[in-house]
Protein backbone atom coordinates (compact mmCIF):
# COMPACT_ATOMS: atom_id res chain seq x y z
CA UNK A 1 0.00 0.00 0.00
CA UNK A 2 2.95 2.37 0.31
CA UNK A 3 3.14 2.31 -3.50
CA UNK A 4 0.84 5.35 -3.62
CA UNK A 5 3.17 7.41 -1.40
CA UNK A 6 6.25 6.17 -3.22
CA UNK A 7 4.66 6.72 -6.65
CA UNK A 8 3.93 10.28 -5.65
CA UNK A 9 7.55 10.79 -4.55
CA UNK A 10 8.80 9.29 -7.82
CA UNK A 11 6.60 11.60 -9.93
CA UNK A 12 7.71 14.64 -7.90
CA UNK A 13 11.37 13.74 -8.39
CA UNK A 14 10.92 13.16 -12.13
CA UNK A 15 8.97 16.41 -12.58
CA UNK A 16 11.68 18.35 -10.78
CA UNK A 17 14.44 16.99 -13.03
CA UNK A 18 12.35 17.32 -16.20
CA UNK A 19 12.36 21.10 -15.71
CA UNK A 20 9.25 21.59 -17.83
CA UNK A 21 10.17 19.09 -20.56
CA UNK A 22 7.79 16.27 -21.46
CA UNK A 23 8.83 12.92 -19.90
CA UNK A 24 8.48 9.64 -21.83
CA UNK A 25 10.29 7.22 -19.51
CA UNK A 26 11.14 7.10 -15.80
CA UNK A 27 13.66 4.49 -14.62
CA UNK A 28 13.67 3.57 -10.95
CA UNK A 29 15.83 1.25 -8.85
CA UNK A 30 13.89 -0.52 -6.12
CA UNK A 31 15.77 -2.26 -3.33
CA UNK A 32 14.41 -5.69 -2.50
CA UNK A 33 14.06 -4.73 1.18
CA UNK A 34 11.70 -1.84 0.39
CA UNK A 35 8.98 -4.36 -0.46
CA UNK A 36 7.64 -2.32 -3.35
CA UNK A 37 5.22 -4.15 -5.64
CA UNK A 38 6.27 -2.90 -9.11
CA UNK A 39 2.90 -3.43 -10.82
CA UNK A 40 1.17 -1.55 -8.03
CA UNK A 41 3.75 1.26 -8.22
CA UNK A 42 3.20 1.44 -11.97
CA UNK A 43 -0.56 1.70 -11.49
CA UNK A 44 -0.26 4.59 -9.03
CA UNK A 45 2.46 6.23 -11.09
CA UNK A 46 0.09 6.44 -14.07
CA UNK A 47 -2.63 7.98 -11.91
CA UNK A 48 -0.43 10.53 -10.16
CA UNK A 49 1.38 11.47 -13.36
CA UNK A 50 -1.85 12.84 -14.86
CA UNK A 51 -1.73 16.57 -15.52
CA UNK A 52 2.03 16.64 -15.02
CA UNK A 53 4.85 16.47 -17.58
CA UNK A 54 5.04 12.75 -16.73
CA UNK A 55 1.54 12.02 -18.03
CA UNK A 56 1.68 8.96 -20.28
CA UNK A 57 5.32 8.22 -19.38
CA UNK A 58 6.39 4.61 -18.99
CA UNK A 59 7.79 3.47 -15.64
CA UNK A 60 10.71 1.08 -15.88
CA UNK A 61 12.15 -0.64 -12.81
CA UNK A 62 15.14 -2.64 -11.71
CA UNK A 63 14.98 -4.64 -8.47
CA UNK A 64 18.23 -4.36 -6.53
CA UNK A 65 19.00 -7.55 -4.56
CA UNK A 66 19.56 -7.23 -0.82
CA UNK A 67 23.14 -7.81 0.30
CA UNK A 68 24.20 -7.67 3.94
CA UNK A 69 27.54 -7.52 5.70
CA UNK A 70 28.28 -8.60 9.26
CA UNK A 71 30.48 -5.95 10.91
CA UNK A 72 32.31 -8.19 13.39
CA UNK A 73 33.10 -11.11 11.04
CA UNK A 74 32.97 -9.36 7.63
CA UNK A 75 30.82 -12.10 6.16
CA UNK A 76 28.73 -10.90 3.18
CA UNK A 77 25.60 -12.59 1.94
CA UNK A 78 22.42 -12.07 -0.08
CA UNK A 79 18.99 -12.29 1.53
CA UNK A 80 15.58 -12.85 0.03
CA UNK A 81 13.78 -13.42 3.34
CA UNK A 82 13.81 -10.91 6.20
CA UNK A 83 16.57 -12.61 8.20
CA UNK A 84 19.11 -10.11 9.44
CA UNK A 85 21.32 -12.16 11.73
CA UNK A 86 24.70 -13.23 10.39
CA UNK A 87 24.40 -16.88 9.27
CA UNK A 88 28.10 -17.43 10.04
CA UNK A 89 28.63 -15.91 13.51
CA UNK A 90 25.00 -15.23 14.53
CA UNK A 91 25.97 -11.58 15.11
CA UNK A 92 23.40 -8.79 15.22
CA UNK A 93 25.55 -5.89 13.98
CA UNK A 94 24.68 -6.16 10.33
CA UNK A 95 25.04 -3.48 7.67
CA UNK A 96 22.81 -3.31 4.61
CA UNK A 97 25.11 -2.99 1.58
CA UNK A 98 22.29 -2.85 -0.96
CA UNK A 99 18.58 -3.47 -1.14
CA UNK A 100 17.24 -0.26 0.42
CA UNK A 101 17.24 1.77 -2.81
CA UNK A 102 14.23 3.84 -3.75
CA UNK A 103 15.93 5.78 -6.44
CA UNK A 104 14.95 7.58 -9.60
CA UNK A 105 17.92 6.57 -11.76
CA UNK A 106 17.12 8.47 -14.95
CA UNK A 107 14.35 9.99 -17.02
CA UNK A 108 13.91 10.35 -20.75
CA UNK A 109 12.61 13.74 -21.87
CA UNK A 110 11.51 15.31 -25.14
CA UNK A 111 13.80 18.14 -25.98
CA UNK A 112 13.27 20.84 -28.58
CA UNK A 113 15.98 21.00 -31.25
CA UNK A 114 18.33 23.76 -30.20
CA UNK A 115 17.49 26.92 -32.09
CA UNK A 116 19.96 27.83 -34.77
CA UNK A 117 21.90 30.82 -33.60
CA UNK A 118 23.19 32.96 -36.39
CA UNK B 1 12.09 17.34 -31.12
CA UNK B 2 14.20 14.43 -29.86
CA UNK B 3 14.46 12.29 -26.77
CA UNK B 4 17.22 12.82 -24.29
CA UNK B 5 18.12 10.66 -21.33
CA UNK B 6 18.68 12.65 -18.14
CA UNK B 7 20.69 11.03 -15.37
CA UNK B 8 18.91 11.66 -12.04
CA UNK B 9 20.21 9.22 -9.39
CA UNK B 10 18.17 10.73 -6.59
CA UNK B 11 16.40 9.01 -3.73
CA UNK B 12 12.69 9.50 -4.35
CA UNK B 13 12.31 10.49 -0.68
CA UNK B 14 15.07 13.13 -0.78
CA UNK B 15 12.54 15.97 -0.76
CA UNK B 16 10.95 14.56 2.39
CA UNK B 17 14.31 13.96 4.05
CA UNK B 18 15.42 17.53 3.35
CA UNK B 19 12.34 18.91 5.09
CA UNK B 20 12.83 16.41 7.93
CA UNK B 21 16.33 17.81 8.48
CA UNK B 22 14.92 21.35 8.59
CA UNK B 23 12.36 20.21 11.20
CA UNK B 24 15.14 18.61 13.19
CA UNK B 25 17.13 21.85 13.20
CA UNK B 26 14.10 23.72 14.50
CA UNK B 27 13.52 21.12 17.22
CA UNK B 28 17.19 21.21 18.20
CA UNK B 29 17.16 25.01 18.37
CA UNK B 30 14.45 24.83 21.03
CA UNK B 31 16.02 21.83 22.73
CA UNK B 32 13.04 19.58 22.02
CA UNK B 33 13.52 15.82 21.70
CA UNK B 34 11.04 14.25 19.30
CA UNK B 35 9.79 10.68 19.28
CA UNK B 36 7.67 9.21 16.49
CA UNK B 37 5.24 6.48 17.57
CA UNK B 38 3.95 4.11 14.90
CA UNK B 39 1.66 1.08 14.89
CA UNK B 40 -1.28 -0.56 13.20
CA UNK B 41 -4.68 1.02 13.95
CA UNK B 42 -5.92 -0.09 17.35
CA UNK B 43 -2.62 -1.34 18.79
CA UNK B 44 -3.09 0.97 21.76
CA UNK B 45 -0.84 3.98 21.10
CA UNK B 46 -3.22 6.54 22.58
CA UNK B 47 -4.15 4.43 25.60
CA UNK B 48 -0.47 3.82 26.32
CA UNK B 49 0.19 7.55 26.09
CA UNK B 50 -2.68 8.27 28.48
CA UNK B 51 -1.18 5.81 30.94
CA UNK B 52 2.37 7.11 30.60
CA UNK B 53 1.47 10.79 30.71
CA UNK B 54 -1.08 10.59 33.51
CA UNK B 55 1.69 10.69 36.10
CA UNK B 56 4.04 12.72 33.91
CA UNK B 57 7.49 11.75 32.69
CA UNK B 58 9.77 12.90 35.49
CA UNK B 59 10.18 16.67 35.23
CA UNK B 60 9.94 16.77 31.44
CA UNK B 61 7.61 19.24 29.77
CA UNK B 62 5.81 17.03 27.29
CA UNK B 63 3.64 17.87 24.28
CA UNK B 64 1.78 15.55 21.94
CA UNK B 65 1.10 15.85 18.22
CA UNK B 66 -1.74 13.58 17.19
CA UNK B 67 -1.79 12.46 13.57
CA UNK B 68 -5.06 11.08 12.24
CA UNK B 69 -6.74 10.94 8.87
CA UNK B 70 -9.79 12.61 10.34
CA UNK B 71 -11.29 13.84 13.58
CA UNK B 72 -9.90 14.79 16.97
CA UNK B 73 -10.96 11.76 19.04
CA UNK B 74 -7.40 10.98 20.11
CA UNK B 75 -6.57 14.58 21.00
CA UNK B 76 -9.83 14.79 22.98
CA UNK B 77 -8.83 11.70 24.96
CA UNK B 78 -5.59 13.38 26.01
CA UNK B 79 -7.21 16.72 26.83
CA UNK B 80 -7.64 15.91 30.54
CA UNK B 81 -3.89 15.54 30.95
CA UNK B 82 -3.43 19.32 30.76
CA UNK B 83 -0.48 19.19 28.42
CA UNK B 84 -0.25 20.83 24.99
CA UNK B 85 -1.92 18.50 22.45
CA UNK B 86 -2.13 19.39 18.77
CA UNK B 87 -4.30 17.48 16.32
CA UNK B 88 -3.03 17.14 12.77
CA UNK B 89 -5.52 15.76 10.24
CA UNK B 90 -3.98 14.36 7.10
CA UNK B 91 -7.18 14.86 5.11
CA UNK B 92 -6.87 18.59 5.70
CA UNK B 93 -5.27 19.59 2.41
CA UNK B 94 -3.13 16.47 2.29
CA UNK B 95 -5.54 14.19 0.46
CA UNK B 96 -6.22 11.86 3.40
CA UNK B 97 -2.68 10.57 3.62
CA UNK B 98 -2.17 7.33 5.53
CA UNK B 99 0.97 8.60 7.27
CA UNK B 100 2.61 11.78 8.54
CA UNK B 101 5.44 13.16 6.45
CA UNK B 102 8.01 15.87 7.12
CA UNK B 103 6.03 18.55 5.32
CA UNK B 104 2.89 17.97 7.40
CA UNK B 105 4.96 18.29 10.58
CA UNK B 106 6.56 21.42 9.16
CA UNK B 107 3.15 22.97 8.55
CA UNK B 108 2.17 22.25 12.16
CA UNK B 109 5.34 23.70 13.71
CA UNK B 110 3.74 27.11 14.17
CA UNK B 111 0.99 25.64 16.35
CA UNK B 112 3.43 23.83 18.69
CA UNK B 113 4.74 25.61 21.80
CA UNK B 114 8.28 24.33 21.12
CA UNK B 115 9.98 26.81 23.44
CA UNK B 116 7.99 25.37 26.35
CA UNK B 117 8.67 21.69 25.62
CA UNK B 118 11.42 19.18 26.37
CA UNK B 119 9.80 16.20 24.69
CA UNK B 120 7.39 16.11 21.77
CA UNK B 121 5.59 12.82 21.23
CA UNK B 122 4.23 12.40 17.72
CA UNK B 123 1.53 9.76 17.36
CA UNK B 124 1.57 8.76 13.72
CA UNK B 125 -1.44 7.59 11.70
CA UNK B 126 -2.26 3.95 12.46
CA UNK B 127 -0.63 2.03 9.61
CA UNK B 128 2.10 -0.64 9.56
CA UNK B 129 3.48 0.27 6.16
CA UNK B 130 3.81 3.88 5.00
CA UNK B 131 4.92 5.67 8.21
CA UNK B 132 8.10 3.58 8.15
CA UNK B 133 9.17 5.31 4.91
CA UNK B 134 8.81 8.92 6.00
CA UNK B 135 11.19 10.56 8.45
CA UNK B 136 9.68 13.61 10.13
CA UNK B 137 12.77 15.00 11.86
CA UNK B 138 12.48 12.81 14.94
CA UNK B 139 15.24 11.69 17.31
CA UNK B 140 13.76 8.28 18.01
CA UNK B 141 11.11 5.96 16.63
CA UNK B 142 9.11 3.41 18.54
CA UNK B 143 6.41 1.08 17.37
CA UNK B 144 3.59 -0.63 19.20
CA UNK B 145 2.49 -4.12 18.29
CA UNK B 146 -0.39 -5.71 20.18
CA UNK B 147 -0.86 -9.39 20.92
CA UNK B 148 -4.30 -9.23 19.27
CA UNK B 149 -2.54 -8.69 15.92
CA UNK B 150 -0.75 -12.04 15.94
CA UNK B 151 2.84 -13.14 16.56
CA UNK B 152 3.84 -13.30 12.89
CA UNK B 153 3.74 -9.55 12.24
CA UNK B 154 7.51 -8.92 12.29
CA UNK B 155 7.91 -11.23 9.29
CA UNK B 156 5.01 -9.62 7.46
CA UNK B 157 6.01 -6.01 8.04
CA UNK B 158 9.81 -6.10 8.32
CA UNK B 159 10.19 -2.51 7.10
CA UNK B 160 8.24 -1.19 10.08
CA UNK B 161 9.87 -3.50 12.61
CA UNK B 162 13.29 -2.43 11.31
CA UNK B 163 12.48 1.28 11.23
CA UNK B 164 12.24 1.64 15.02
CA UNK B 165 14.56 1.27 17.98
CA UNK B 166 11.93 0.25 20.49
CA UNK B 167 9.18 -2.32 20.00
CA UNK B 168 6.41 -2.22 22.59
CA UNK B 169 4.37 -5.40 22.76
CA UNK B 170 1.06 -4.18 24.13
CA UNK B 171 -2.16 -5.75 25.45
CA UNK B 172 -0.29 -8.57 27.20
CA UNK B 173 -3.29 -8.84 29.53
CA UNK B 174 -5.04 -10.51 26.56
CA UNK B 175 -2.46 -13.31 26.26
CA UNK B 176 -4.72 -15.93 27.92
CA UNK B 177 -7.42 -15.27 25.33
CA UNK B 178 -5.52 -15.08 22.04
CA UNK B 179 -3.29 -17.37 19.99
CA UNK B 180 -0.08 -15.48 20.55
CA UNK B 181 3.27 -17.06 21.36
CA UNK B 182 5.55 -14.40 22.87
CA UNK B 183 8.68 -16.49 22.24
CA UNK B 184 7.71 -16.95 18.61
CA UNK B 185 7.13 -13.19 18.26
CA UNK B 186 10.50 -12.43 19.84
CA UNK B 187 12.19 -15.00 17.60
CA UNK B 188 10.70 -13.46 14.44
CA UNK B 189 11.54 -9.98 15.67
CA UNK B 190 15.13 -11.06 16.33
CA UNK B 191 15.43 -12.28 12.73
CA UNK B 192 14.10 -9.03 11.32
CA UNK B 193 15.77 -6.60 13.72
CA UNK B 194 18.41 -8.34 15.83
CA UNK B 195 19.09 -6.61 19.11
CA UNK B 196 16.11 -4.21 19.07
CA UNK B 197 14.79 -3.28 22.52
CA UNK B 198 11.44 -4.87 23.42
CA UNK B 199 9.09 -3.88 26.23
CA UNK B 200 5.96 -5.79 27.17
CA UNK B 201 3.06 -3.67 28.37
CA UNK B 202 -0.61 -3.61 29.12
CA UNK B 203 -2.05 -0.13 28.84
CA UNK B 204 -5.15 -1.49 30.53
CA UNK B 205 -3.61 -2.95 33.69
CA UNK B 206 -0.56 -0.70 33.70
CA UNK B 207 1.92 -3.59 33.59
CA UNK B 208 5.22 -2.53 32.05
CA UNK B 209 4.14 1.11 31.73
CA UNK B 210 6.82 2.28 34.19
CA UNK B 211 9.50 0.78 31.94
CA UNK B 212 8.08 2.63 28.96
CA UNK B 213 7.95 5.86 30.97
CA UNK B 214 11.61 5.35 31.89
CA UNK B 215 12.48 4.85 28.21
CA UNK B 216 10.81 8.18 27.36
CA UNK B 217 12.57 9.87 30.29
CA UNK B 218 16.01 8.85 28.96
CA UNK B 219 15.40 10.17 25.43
CA UNK B 220 16.47 13.82 25.95
CA UNK B 221 19.83 12.82 27.47
CA UNK B 222 20.41 10.42 24.64
CA UNK B 223 19.50 13.01 22.02
CA UNK B 224 21.90 15.46 23.64
CA UNK B 225 24.72 12.92 23.57
CA UNK B 226 24.03 12.20 19.89
CA UNK B 227 23.87 15.86 18.86
CA UNK B 228 26.83 17.15 16.87
CA UNK B 229 29.20 19.14 19.09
Amino acid sequence: MHELSIGSAVVDTAVKHAAGRRVSLVSVRLGHLRQVVPDSLSFYFDLIARDTVCEGARLEWEIVPARLCCEPCSHEWDVTEPAFRCPRCDGARVVVLSGEELEVASIEVHQEEPACIV
Amino acid sequence: MHRVKVRVVEDALDANNTIARANREDFDRDGVTVVNIMSAPGAGKTTLLERVLRDGIEELRVGVLEGDVQGSLDADRLAHLHIPVTQLNTDNGFGGECHLDANMIRSALGTLPLADLDLLIVENVGNLVCPAEFRIGEDARMMVSSVAEGDDKPLKYPLMFRACELVVLNKIDLLPYVEFDVERFRHFLDQVHPGVTVLETSARTGEGVDDLRAWFARLPDRAEAAAPA
